[in-house]
């Protein structure tokens, strides 16, 4: 049965890398959410967080892959309950003086922020782990979202 | 020194003696380099040739195999061959000229991204930005085409990489850290002990061997296990050569148009073990039905094949030479196979794989003459199509490194350039192309390379004007609707003669062995031997898609009441009395 793992990659920090990974997941055909790559620590290494949908035959075949690549120096399954992941997202929506309070009692619950705000609109940002983001969006989606973009995942272990 | 020049110096460290290219605007300041070393530059007629031909040499030798093209429409040229020597696992360096790093991306003059172009059909690849970077990426790049599961690495050389100068110094070690593992995995003794017992236990075990014994030069490894536990081995298309097909426990070529018996075995085998294998799907057919009642060992450096399309029960990843020298040392006793191997003895002499006669000449009985003529012990490059498949079976292969074909690819036109890449690589060795009419012409430019270095080659052409294979799948498939697969007649005797090759036509049974005869006599010239053949001769036995092993179609009674000609097997001359017949 397929289900959303999160694999978590050291990679070499130089060009064309994002390119292999990428051209890699479509020529082979797997299924992912997200994928987001950023720098780490180390200034030589990169970190990508892809979140894949897949079974677990399917699942071996990604990490393997994803291996075989000479710039990929290491990947990691992050298993349930052993890490932390966030996104960050920012949503605008259109508002008119009544709608604010709501979506500023939303905001306050979901402990997001206002990072701009009109008289004819806001845009709010926030983080936490996918579920949560999941249901913010759920909540503020009768007040009107007019564009919505979310970072994908990034994750890390705890310990 | 100039990056060119690194570029020259690294490949003799490397060991190259020959290299297979075109020159043009981005790479001649490496041809200039080239002309002025040691290094043996073949010219090629089209950037395609050059790439076979560096594949063909790498099979032959076990060598990387070096070809060279220029920036733009030379690099994508040898996209083909990059791709063909990706399938099958074949190291191999691209060098490609491209425009100064100032103005890549600019579409400037025989620009193409060919990075990009070849990035999925690359095991890696380079783009070289910085001459010092020079000596550094030519050994990473041959380190890692040569190591591992093998396979082509491209460096793409923009102008000034190549004329900028830099110190020379050749590094004596590399230091890929993403690469430590695949390029030497580690022994799991646990693992290869587990496969130990389960053979002990095993009463129908089958080897199913690929080109991963080949290119681990693990030939005397396998040929001892199955020697030691009695265990029977069939190989893949590119696995023949790797166990001698005279040895009694050979079964030859499973698969889509493997021997019935052996398909046959494979279905009823209790134990399948996979020796650098892939599991290609023209093996398994339906991968839930493949050997569905055995368990399954997969032994494999590449830790992706493992569970990519079939289920194993038992992987072992590691170097194949390594793993199998391990694994003989734990295994102590034959496993008790000696009633399973009557069994397969039985329906080999039941079912031998058979032609019938027909009033043309046909191609079976051409490959079998070749076969006889050379003893197994020549080297065999084909194209693709039916007589690959008919080369794969009435060829009777020996020795490793003697079938040079493109198996996962499948690319027409490969036989005539990894001939001459071959024959490059092993001068002093009889090297034949067995081709097909359609597949020759796609390559056959490459006459021209041939004969200019005088190579012996022999060509043997079986012309059926037509893409055979397409036709038979017309011919099953589509209702015998020949959607353009007729090809115009050609008059191959005189493109041999205007490429200074000799060139003889044989249209009759009795002129062929004679014919044979004479091309191996000739040594300073190619030569192309014509077969016409009959037209409507299709490729039996086979697994027809969606069928199992044991639903093979195409299959003949046996000889005696059906009339056919079984393909004439050479065996050990002890063979009945080993396998407790007679």
């Amino acid at each position: 049965m397929a289900e959303k793992h999160t694999l978590s990659c050291v990679v070499e920090n130089h060009f064309g890398v994002l390119a292999r990974v990428s051209g890699l997941i479509s020529a082979r055909g797997f299924n992912i959410d997200s994928l987001t790559v950023s720098t780490t620590e180390d200034p030589t290494v990169s970190r990508m967080t892809i979140v894949v949908d897949a079974d677990a035959m399917k699942l071996e075949q990604v990490k393997a892959q994803l291996g075989r690549l000479i710039d990929v120096i290491e990947v990691q399954e992050l298993k349930e309950g052993v890490y932390i992941d966030r996104e960050l997202l920012l949503a605008r929506i259109q508002t008119n003086g009544a709608q604010q309070s709501a979506i500023e009692e939303i905001a306050r619950r979901f402990g997001a922020k206002l990072a701009h705000s009109t008289d004819r609109g806001v845009v709010l940002e926030a983080t936490g782990d996918t579920k949560t983001l999941d249901q913010l969006v759920e909540q503020l989606r009768p007040h009107g979202i007019t564009k919505l973009v979310r970072t994908g995942r990034i994750a890390l272990e705890k310990t | 020194m100039k990056g060119a020049q690194i570029l020259v110096e690294s490949l003799k460290r490397e060991g190259v003696k020959t290299v297979f290219g075109i020159p043009g605007g981005a790479n001649l300041p490496t041809f200039d380099a080239l002309h002025q070393s040691t290094i043996q530059v073949v010219l090629t007629v089209h950037e395609q040739g050059a790439a076979h031909m560096a594949d063909g040499y790498a099979r032959a030798t076990g060598k990387v195999g070096v070809c060279l093209a220029t920036s733009g429409p030379g690099a994508t040229n040898l996209v083909t061959g990059i791709a063909t020597a990706f399938m099958d696992s074949i190291p191999m360096v691209a060098l490609t000229g491209q425009v100064r790093t100032s103005v890549i991306g600019n579409d400037a003059f025989q620009e193409a991204d060919t990075i990009g172009i070849t990035r999925p059909v690359t095991k890696h690849s380079y783009l070289v930005k910085d001459v010092n970077d020079m000596a550094r990426i030519v050994k990473e790049a041959f380190y890692i085409a040569s190591t591992g599961r093998p396979g082509p690495v491209l460096i793409d050389l923009p102008v000034d990489s190549t004329v900028n100068e830099a110190d020379f110094v050749y590094p004596d070690r590399v230091d890929i850290r993403g690469y430590t593992i695949q390029g030497s995995p580690p022994l799991d003794a646990k693992a290869i002990e587990r496969v130990a017992e389960v053979i002990a236990r095993s009463a129908k075990p089958i080897l199913y061997v690929g080109a991963g014994v080949i290119h681990a030069g693990a030939t005397a490894e396998l040929i001892e296990l199955a020697r030691k536990a009695n265990i029977p081995v069939t190989t893949s298309l590119l696995g023949l050569g790797s166990f001698p097909e005279t040895d009694p426990l050979s079964l030859g070529m499973l698969g889509m148009h493997g021997f019935e018996y052996t398909n046959l075995a494979v279905a009823q085998c209790d134990l399948l073990i996979g020796v650098g294998a892939r599991f290609d799907d023209r093996v398994t057919g339906k991968p839930d039905e493949f050997a569905r009642n055995a368990k399954k060992v997969h032994i494999d450096v590449d830790p992706s094949s493992i569970n990519k399309t079939v289920r194993v029960d038992y992987p072992v990843v590691g170097d194949v030479k390594a793993v199998l020298r391990e694994l003989n040392k734990a295994i102590t006793q034959p496993c008790d196979s000696a009633e399973w191997l009557r069994t397969i003895a039985q329906m080999r002499r039941k079912m031998p794989l058979t032609y019938r006669e027909k009033e043309r000449l046909l191609p079976q009985y051409v490959i079998q003459q070749i076969s006889e003529a050379t003893k197994g012990h020549a080297i065999i490059a084909t194209g693709v199509g039916q007589h690959q498949m008919w080369a794969a079976q009435y060829y009777q292969f020996n020795m490793p490194r003697s079938l040079i074909t493109s198996g996962g690819l499948g690319t027409m036109g490969f036989g005539l350039p990894a001939a001459i890449g071959a024959q490059f690589g092993r001068p002093s060795e009889v090297v034949w192309d067995i081709d097909g009419d359609g597949s020759f012409q796609m390559t056959s430019v490459e006459l021209a390379t041939a004969a200019q270095h005088r190579l012996p080659l022999k060509i043997a052409i079986m012309n059926n004007n037509y893409h055979g294979m397409v036709r038979q799948w017309q011919d099953m498939f589509y209702e015998g609707r020949h959607a353009a697969s007729r090809l115009n007649p050609v008059d191959f005797v005189k493109l041999a003669e205007a490429n200074h090759c000799l060139g003889i036509r044989v249209e009759r049974k009795e002129e062929v062995r004679a014919a044979i005869d004479r091309a191996m006599r000739v040594t300073d010239r190619p030569t192309v031997l014509e077969f016409l053949v009959e037209r409507a001769e299709n490729c039996w036995p086979m697994i027809k898609p969606g069928k199992s092993h044991d639903q093979m179609a195409g299959t003949y009674g046996s000889p005696e009441t059906d009339g056919g000609v079984p393909q004439r097997r050479q065996a050990d001359a002890d063979e009945e009395s080993k396998l407790s017949l007679g």
